[in-house]
């Protein structure tokens, strides 16, 4: 029952994080559900990894160990970026309020 | 041999790490050597996939189900020359600017680590690797936008990076899905496994929808388009010709190798639709962007649409036409950044408007602008036109008449919206205009690239030739 | 590869060549300019000269080149490409001539003449073109490489002019572009082969139908049937050496040859006949013939009426091509060079007009004779050669036409030949008229040279006026446009 609870969870986990991604107006939110998105399919590879009839399988575990070192970094990525623009928020550059720039692209898509 | 596929890797990779811990000067320095060595060693694979054929090679000798296996075959092979001719040019522009050595050491780093990523996601013959390289592409990239001129790239380049993670989250959401129900990683596993059950069907769907995501298609395509235009043309060459293909690439591997004929024949129209919609919405954009990059950006959405198209038409011949729109593509579009770059320089600004009567002023990148516009638009003797004759062909022999007749009107917009650029830039300037042009420009790497994109379309027959080398059917 | 499998190419590559290289040569390298260009000419016609002997001789030359699945770039040289390539080699000598003449000290000669080259090898390309991929490669090129002539220069009427030109000729590609796509899946390949290759296709009547108003659409509007035809008249802004290579060789030519080769090797006569669809060609020939000539009644401007001539003349090659008939197919045939060398000439006389006396109109040409009377001559020869007098050029087209419509007893082709020849002659013969008895309305400036106009101008002038009298007079010969077209006639289309 134990996997299944963590891979329900991890899946819920994953939804709640893809909604609020697209929808989080601040950049450190996003960032935030950017990681969650991670953490839910790590739930999801832990949850597999027991398997009834052969015990544990350590491919998921590597895999779930390399998700975080390349979540990690894109966390560290986003992260330093977001220092840079403190004060700003991500979708100045859609509404073409930030002055100078808003010709640049005209029209864009949804 | 075996060696050739690993150097591949390894040297972009040890370049990069090398040229961001030296100085500005060395830098630049093991930068050009990188370059040249990993050229070499793509040369290398291609030539042996070229005479003896496909070969695999289990990386650190870790057979699959555990070890990732690297694959050189005929896609592997003609991606990794295309990136490397692409990549190498882009690079040869950026290292020959002497004027800005300091951006320029800055940003060596990060396109050895995006060539380095590229050719490792070509070769990886496993799924989750393919994950790890999309990343590793998509990080090295978005340093790259983050490196561009004026405020805002921090902006444009931090929002890329939160459209791309969930995309390559949904395609990782789908890797670990397929683990679960079949236990391995390998498309040869899995492709005799995977079948119509609700995980697997579940699986391949969020796999798909995350890649379509990652690649920009209609109608998720907006996010790249910022990056773009304010990334610094070096970036937006590597972006929109290399980087922006990695996605598809990886979708085709899983559509030849893995998913199911049930998946990929319910999935294929959909896919058509989506591609159809890129093509026209990226075209009619492209008309009336006021900013050279900016059509370049909406031209880069609508040819995401023509890659695509093959998931739809399905054939062989289809799938050369569609790895061809890459080659084509990558050529062209850097070549167009590139030029658009030189032009900004002299003028300062990059603005549509602000062409007239220019031609005869920076000759050299108008002059790659035209023949990488000829691609463009699809027009013989270019490599544009042979992909997009394979596509439309199959089309028709596969019945698609609708997506033939897309394809063909994309065309004809293609070709609105070069001409707009190039009748301006003929035009004579109107008298008491003075034409400010602060300095000469370069473009010969631009122009180089668009007489690559020429090239390929006037002797097509050695990339198909490299292509059948043993590409899966 | 043997020797004689390059001669295609070689003629393609001829122009090709030093088009590109012309292109880096600085703007006042006029010297170097000139000769390579000459040289290239006369090497493009020596080796049309060896091909011919061959072709003649019953030989065939191919060039094939590996391309895309399904479809090679092939080069032959067959009888009808052969026409088609001398009468191209012959008017790129001369017109290259004339354009030297005509752009002395005017900027940008090096572009103008980097692209003139290009274009002359896209009509070979076209001429030479062994299937319909090949064509459609070259048919296209011919476009990239026209719009900077017609937009040459620069003024904004010409880039209006440009824009419609491009907007119809690629428009007219992407047609071209699906007929032949609808026709490659199909059918597998579609190499040009005398009596046609759809044979296997002939119970899918509504694709074949469909190809072929695609194809022809797409070939119509280069050959300016109506109603694709606005572009030409328009495009007459661009200097005098274009609009006598657009209308004579390159642009209109290489529709109407398009269609010759549809027909003949592509659908097959007989199975274009079946279907219907070359009926109705016909009725929009016919229409285009007279319609061009009552518009080119009704225009003031000389090139203008030049050009609405142009649309009509070149149907009867549509015309004769269309209608089953091999005397019909003879005289459309032998008419793709007798319209090019007669109207080459009248729009050289209309250059050297400009040039010398900036005379653009027609009313102001009264007395022009008694000032330019060679050009004069030239002018009115070729004039009467289009109305169709005999023995001129072409009389022996519509002889063959008309004999032809009384074979097979369309007695409607016969009513056109007559209404368009009085008209043909309303437009023209006031023209020569006024020129040779009218008196000017004011006196002619002075002459600037030794001879009424430059020499480089006046010498091609008068190359094919000449040219045009002979073919016709003599059109019995062995060698003339005639007998060739009666031997492709022979040969390929009514075996």
């Amino acid at each position: 029952m134990t996997p299944l609870l963590y891979a329900s969870s991890g899946v819920a986990v994953f939804a709640i994080a893809l909604y609020r991604i697209f929808t989080a107006g601040d950049v450190l939110r996003k960032i935030i559900a950017a990681n969650l998105l991670g953490g839910g399919v790590f739930l999801i590879l832990v949850a597999i990894a027991r398997r009834p009839a052969a015990g544990i399988d350590p491919v998921p575990h590597a895999l779930v160990l390399t998700g975080i070192v390349v979540s990690v970094s894109a966390t560290a990525c986003a992260l330093a970026l977001a220092r840079r623009l403190e004060g700003t928020t991500l979708d100045d550059g859609d509404d073409g309020d930030d002055g100078s720039d808003d010709t640049e692209v005209a029209g864009r898509g949804p | 041999m075996t060696g050739a596929i690993g150097w591949a890797i390894l040297i972009p990779l040890g370049g990069a790490l090398l040229a961001a811990a030296a100085g500005e000067r060395a830098s630049r320095w093991i930068a050009a050597l990188a370059a040249a060595a990993t050229t070499c060693a793509a040369i290398g694979v291609a030539a042996s996939v070229a005479r003896h054929g496909p070969s695999r090679h289990p990386a650190g000798g870790w057979l699959a189900p555990l070890g990732i296996e690297l694959r050189a075959d005929g896609l592997a092979a003609t991606m990794l020359l295309t990136i490397a001719a692409v990549a190498g040019l882009v690079a040869a522009h950026a290292l020959a600017d002497r004027s800005r050595a300091a951006a320029c050491a800055r940003s060596c780093p990060l396109w050895l680590f995006t060539w380095a990523a590229l050719d490792a996601l070509v070769v990886s013959g496993d799924i989750f690797n393919l994950y790890v390289t999309l990343e590793l592409a998509t990080l090295a990239a978005v340093g790259l936008v983050a490196d561009g001129e004026g405020p805002d790239a921090p902006r444009a380049a931090l929002r890329y990076l939160l459209f791309a993670l969930p995309g390559s989250l949904l395609y990782l959401l789908g890797v670990a899905l397929i683990y679960g129900e079949h236990g391995a990683l390998d498309p040869a596993t899995l492709g005799a496994h995977v079948g119509a059950s609700a995980p697997d069907t579940a699986a391949m769907a969020l796999m798909t929808a995350g890649l379509c995501l990652k690649a920009a298609l209609f109608p998720l395509h907006a996010w790249p388009v910022l990056a773009y235009t304010r990334a610094s043309p070096v970036a937006g060459a590597l972006l929109a010709g290399l980087v922006g293909k990695a996605a598809f690439l990886v979708l085709v591997r899983l559509w030849l190798e893995v998913y199911p004929a049930t998946f990929t024949s319910a999935a294929g129209p959909v896919l058509g639709t989506l591609a159809a919609g890129a093509i026209l919405w990226g075209s009619l954009h492209a008309l009336w962007q006021p900013r050279l990059r900016a059509v370049i950006a909406y031209s880069s959405v609508a040819h995401t649409g023509y890659l695509f198209m093959w998931f739809a038409l399905g054939t062989r011949d289809a799938l050369a036409g569609a790895l061809f729109v890459v080659m084509s593509h990558a050529a062209a579009s850097a070549s167009m950044f590139l030029a658009t770059g030189a032009i900004a320089r002299a003028l300062g600004h990059d603005r549509v408007e602000g062409l007239t009567g220019l031609a005869h002023r920076l000759p050299i990148p108008f002059f790659a602008l035209a023949l990488a516009g000829t691609s463009a638009m699809a027009m013989p003797p270019s490599s544009g036109f042979v992909g997009k004759w394979l596509l439309v062909r199959a089309a028709f022999e596969t019945g698609h008449r609708l997506w033939a007749a897309v394809m063909l009107i994309g065309g004809l917009l293609a070709a609105a919206y070069v001409f707009r650029l190039l009748r301006r830039a003929f035009l004579p300037r109107p008298a008491g205009e003075p034409i400010a042009i602060t300095r000469s420009s370069g473009g010969h790497a631009a122009l180089a690239l668009a007489l690559v994109a020429i090239a390929l379309g006037l002797a097509p027959g050695l990339a198909l030739d490299l292509l059948r080398g043993g590409s899966a059917p | 590869m043997t020797l004689d499998a390059l001669l295609p190419l070689a003629v393609v590559l001829t122009s090709l060549l030093p088009g590109i290289a012309i292109f880096w040569l600085a703007e006042r390298d006029t010297r170097l300019r000139t000769t390579l260009n000459l040289s290239a000419a006369i090497a493009k016609l020596a080796l049309v000269v060896v091909i011919g002997r061959g072709v003649l001789a019953g030989e065939i030359f191919e060039t094939r080149l590996p391309f895309v699945p399904g479809a090679d770039l092939v080069l032959r040289a067959d009888s009808l490409s052969l026409l088609f390539v001398s009468l191209s080699a012959v008017l790129w000598l001369v017109t290259t001539v004339y354009a030297v003449g005509y752009l002395e000290g005017s900027p940008h000669r090096s572009r103008f003449f980097g692209f003139f080259s290009i274009s002359v090898a896209s009509t070979m390309g076209v001429a030479l073109a062994g299937n319909l991929l090949t064509f459609f490669v070259f048919y296209e090129t011919l476009t990239l490489s026209t719009y900077p002539l017609v937009v040459h220069r620069g003024t904004p009427e010409a880039v209006r002019a440009g824009d419609l030109y491009l907007r119809y000729t690629l428009s007219g590609g992407v047609l071209l572009l699906t007929g032949t796509a609808i026709l490659y899946a199909a059918a597998g390949s579609i190499e040009f082969t005398a009596g046609g290759v759809l044979g296997e296709l002939a119970g899918r009547r509504g694709l074949l139908i469909a190809a072929f108003a695609l194809l022809i659409a797409g070939l119509g509007v280069k050959a300016a049937l109506i109603p694709l035809h606005t572009w030409l008249p328009v495009a007459m802004v661009a200097p005098a050496p274009v609009s006598a290579l657009l209308h004579a060789v390159a642009v209109v030519k290489a529709g109407a040859f398009g269609i010759t080769r549809v027909i003949y090797d592509v659908y097959g006569i007989r199975l274009a006949d079946r279907l219907g669809v070359t009926s109705v060609l016909a009725v929009v020939a016919a229409a285009t013939i007279l319609y061009g000539s009552l518009k080119a009644l009704a225009q003031d401007d000389l090139k203008r009426r030049l050009a609405y001539s142009t649309v009509s003349q070149v149907s009867f090659i549509v015309l004769g091509v269309t209608v089953v008939g091999k005397l019909l197919t003879i005289g459309g045939i032998a008419h793709l060079v007798h319209q090019g060398l007669m109207k080459i000439t009248l729009f050289f006389c209309a250059g050297n007009l400009a040039e010398e006396l900036g005379i653009h109109g027609v009313r102001e040409l009264r007395g022009a004779g008694r000032r330019m009377p060679l050009t004069m001559i030239a002018f009115t020869l070729a004039s009467l050669g289009m109305i169709g007098i005999p023995p001129l050029a072409g009389f022996v087209t519509k002889w063959y036409l008309g004999a032809g419509a009384v074979e097979v007893g369309s007695s409607w082709v016969i009513a056109v030949l007559i209404a368009s020849s009085l008209l043909n002659a309303a437009y023209l013969l006031p023209i020569v008229r006024d020129a040779w008895f009218g008196e000017p309305s004011a006196p002619w400036p002075a002459r600037k040279g030794r001879f009424e106009v430059g020499l480089w101008l006046l010498l091609p002038t008068i190359v094919t006026a000449a040219a045009s009298v002979g073919v016709g007079l003599f059109a019995a010969t062995k060698l003339s446009p005639l007998a060739m077209a009666a031997l492709i006639a022979e040969r390929e289309i009514h075996p």
